[in-house]
């Protein structure tokens, strides 16, 4: 299976985009590139920007490997996946009013009503209750794969607490202090007013009862979180209080931060914690990281929360499956971005179809997510094989299953010097009272291993800047 | 401000001025140890080093003797020391970076890159020469810290907390080398000419690295109360207990303008500061100077935990 390349396309050519960066990569001596290499490892360093890999006992804290060698969109090529990320959420959103509203969706048999009811993220807390003006996946990642010239795929939705974006802005940074000729050569939109997008999102969503400065704060797991880094950073960016469970108290349905003036009323709370863990009085009560009191305080109207609680429902890997029918009933148009063909194990003839193929396909547990819980059948031996056969007959219901596809790939630098790498793409989608916003590109994550398909950084993957040429 | 992010400012402060401290500490001894034993002490330095570091009961379990190796190494690095050097730049870096966005990037660079270049001398073995270097470079490690606060944080809450842990722990420091070597000073010991003491005391001074100012200070030989005097009362003395109540009493004061209230801090400090100004050294002498220095430790520390009442918790 040979990948589509987005320099040189089937292998022959050389894509405009890339033009001037070929060149580049022809002309530059490779001790400076090497040289450039270990700076940016040297900058990712000093800066702390590191995520922690749970389990791994001997480096608590690792970076992400950075690639040097940029991933290039054109203009139209971002116009048209802008269109289809947008329409995308407009429709999560939607679905997500309905499916704790009117479910209405449910009604006219879009998509069977145990794989909302029965699904672990449904959160009942939240039938019938009006989020803050009716946002609920205020921040959405979407994940996204190319598998030739012309064709997107929506690899997953994540509308719970995307994490990366920091790496977006953070190997910008590093690309522009240790390639400033290339900036010059090229035009790439910059993506440094994501913060400024984020909090005007996050103020428009303020109850309607805060001040017209209402106080925003993110709330973090604490620095052991494996994106820590991520939440200080976006503190920071944005001029907000980064605060954990123990900062924050609840009195008669207020949220209040702890400070050295005593307690500050809180309006607007990013929230990079679970569902599951962010209020002991609700949900998990051996969670100590939440705030006991907050979902009351949430449902009072005192208080809203970024994302929402319950949005896991809508990127379940059960439900992605019914994405195009959910985007064609809430927008009444066809969907711009396609999902990569799937099928669903719950039905028997595609689980029959799927028994049959393993060897060929991926297969995905509903709940699971990091690339964790994963077979990817080309790749497996047998017994991994024979293991998820039997998961697959044991609860068919648990898992779904997509062709390999061959995902582009990325020129990139390897022990052996430049060669194409599997890339994906993780654009942020932002939706607040005033509509949607979306900065150009995203965070491209790699494969570094050859012919590897699993970008994860929990499974080595690593990380590029991402250009979108103006012109 | 958070009163979390107020508390990890703090400590990270004082951690940085502790390891500081225990290279001081670990300077001076190896300096007086290095003496013709004709001019050397009764080889009780490192015992009295870790006296000083305050730190005996998790010595004595970790090692019997206390002997060079031993007790720089226990100082130093010694994972069950938990204000060994390293673990007080572990703890100023994990502090730090809880509340990374408090900090400036420079304060933070100092920090981590401190903790980086650590793990490079922590996996030597190191000579007395690499040692000594390894020493200044934890003194620098402090320079750099307090230079950067001082150069690039705001004056507000954040830059004051910070400070107060500074010299709540400076005070700490100086109060507790007096409390060691306080028997050196007291006059019955005092032996006119005799070199052993002389060295002694040349120690307690090198331990604030104030062995110069004395001289400009006092133009007079080296003298026990005079010693004293520099590192208890004199406020041109940046390590003395009244220095640093000047400045606790000047930040809490800060504090309380800025955020329109006084509290229980704010007087505390008032109130040892003016001890502190109107106490003459003999009459310490007269009264004890052991029963002084530990009335003022106690105190000190009575001060950080109405600090902590009032506006970390």
């Amino acid at each position: 299976m040979v990948a589509f390349d987005e320099m040189t396309g089937s292998g022959q050519e050389l894509r405009p985009a890339y033009d001037a960066l070929d060149r580049w990569l022809k002309e530059a001596p490779p001790e400076t590139l090497a040289l450039r290499r270990s700076q940016a490892e040297l900058f990712f360093r000093r800066i702390g920007i590191t995520f922690a890999v749970y389990g791994d006992e001997e480096s608590t804290e690792r970076l992400i490997p950075f690639d040097i060698i940029p991933r290039v969109l054109t203009k139209p090529e971002w116009t048209r996946l802008e269109a289809g990320l947008r329409q995308r959420v407009t429709a999560l959103n939607m679905f997500l009013a309905d499916v704790y509203g009117a479910k209405e969706c449910l009604k006219a048999g879009i998509i069977p009503p145990d794989l909302v009811y029965r699904n672990a993220c449904y959160q009942l807390e939240m039938v019938d209750f009006q989020v803050p003006h009716g946002v609920y996946c205020h921040i959405a990642g979407i994940d996204v794969v190319r598998v030739d010239a012309d064709t997107f795929y929506v690899l997953e939705d994540n509308a719970r607490t995307p994490s990366g974006v920091s790496y977006m802005m953070e190997n910008r940074e590093v690309m522009l202090r240790l390639f400033p000729e290339l900036f010059a050569t090229h035009r790439v939109a910059p993506v440094d007013n994501y913060p400024d997008q984020l909090l005007a999102t996050l103020r428009s969503v303020a109850p309607r009862s805060a001040p017209s400065d209402p106080t925003i704060c993110l709330l973090t797991p604490g620095q052991y979180n494996s994106a820590f880094y991520e939440h200080s950073f976006l503190a920071d960016k944005l001029g907000v209080e980064l605060v954990e469970g123990s900062d924050l108290l609840v009195r008669d349905d207020v949220v209040y931060m702890r400070t050295t003036q005593g307690p500050k009323r809180v309006d607007v709370i990013y929230r990079r914690i679970d569902d599951d863990f962010i209020d002991p009085l609700v949900f998990r009560s051996d969670s100590v990281l939440g705030v006991p009191g907050i979902i009351g305080a949430y449902k009072a109207g005192n208080v809203t929360l970024a994302n929402a609680v319950g949005t896991g429902v809508a990127d379940d890997k059960a439900v992605y499956s019914y994405m195009p029918e959910i985007v064609k009933f809430f927008t009444g148009e066809e969907p711009i971005l396609k999902n990569v063909p799937t099928w669903r194990c719950r039905e028997p003839q595609d689980n029959a179809y799927v028994l049959d193929n393993l060897e060929k396909l991926v297969v995905k547990e509903v709940n699971g997510s990091g690339g964790y819980g994963m077979l990817v059948g080309p790749h497996a031996d047998k017994a991994q094989i024979e293991s998820f056969r039997r998961k697959l007959k044991a609860s068919p219901e648990g898992f779904i299953a997509q062709p390999t596809l061959a995902l582009s790939t990325c020129p990139t630098f390897v022990a052996s010097g430049v060669a194409p790498r599997h890339v994906d793409l993780r654009p942020y989608v932002l939706s607040g009272a005033n509509g949607i916003s979306c900065v150009p590109g995203g965070l491209t994550r790699v494969a570094l291993k050859e012919g590897s398909l699993v970008v994860n950084s929990s499974q080595g993957g690593g990380t590029k800047d991402t250009w979108v040429l103006d012109a | 401000m958070l009163s979390r992010t107020a508390d990890s400012l703090y400590w990270v402060s004082r951690y940085v001025e502790r390891a500081e401290y225990l290279a001081r500490i670990l300077d001076a001894t190896s300096r007086l140890t290095n003496l013709p034993s004709d001019y050397g002490g009764a080889g009780t330095e490192w015992q009295s080093a870790v006296s000083t570091a305050g730190c005996e009961d998790e010595f004595a379990a970790a090692y019997g003797e206390a002997n060079e190796r031993n007790v720089c190494e226990f100082l130093t690095f010694h994972p069950d020391n938990p204000s060994s050097i390293r673990n007080c730049l572990a703890q100023a870096r994990s502090n730090a970076r809880a509340v990374r966005t408090a900090l400036t990037s420079e304060m933070w660079d100092a920090l981590n890159g401190a903790w980086l270049e650590l793990q490079r001398f922590e996996k030597k073995r190191m000579d007395r020469e690499e040692f000594a270097r390894f020493l200044d470079w934890v003194k620098n490690v402090s320079l750099v810290f307090d230079g950067s606060a001082y150069r690039t944080m705001l004056r507000d809450d954040g830059y004051w907390f910070s400070r107060l842990g500074v010299y709540i722990e400076r005070a700490d420091n100086t109060a507790r080398i007096l409390d060691v070597k306080y028997h050196v000073l007291l006059p019955a010991n005092e032996q006119v000419g005799g070199s052993l003491d002389y060295f002694q005391w040349t120690t307690v001074l090198r331990e604030v690295s104030a062995l110069t100012a004395y001289h400009w200070v006092y133009r007079e030989a080296v003298k026990p109360i005079l010693i004293a005097d520099l590192l208890i009362l004199n406020r041109r003395m940046p390590r003395s207990l009244a220095a640093c109540y000047e400045s606790i009493s000047r930040f809490l004061d800060a504090l309380g303008d800025a955020y329109g209230r006084q509290g229980p801090a704010q007087r505390h400090a008032r109130k040892t500061l003016a001890t502190l100004n109107n106490t003459r050294i003999e009459s310490i002498f007269q009264h004890g100077l052991h029963e002084f220095i530990e009335d003022f430790i106690i105190d000190n520390s009575g001060l950080s935990n109405t600090i902590f009442e009032q506006y970390l918790q």
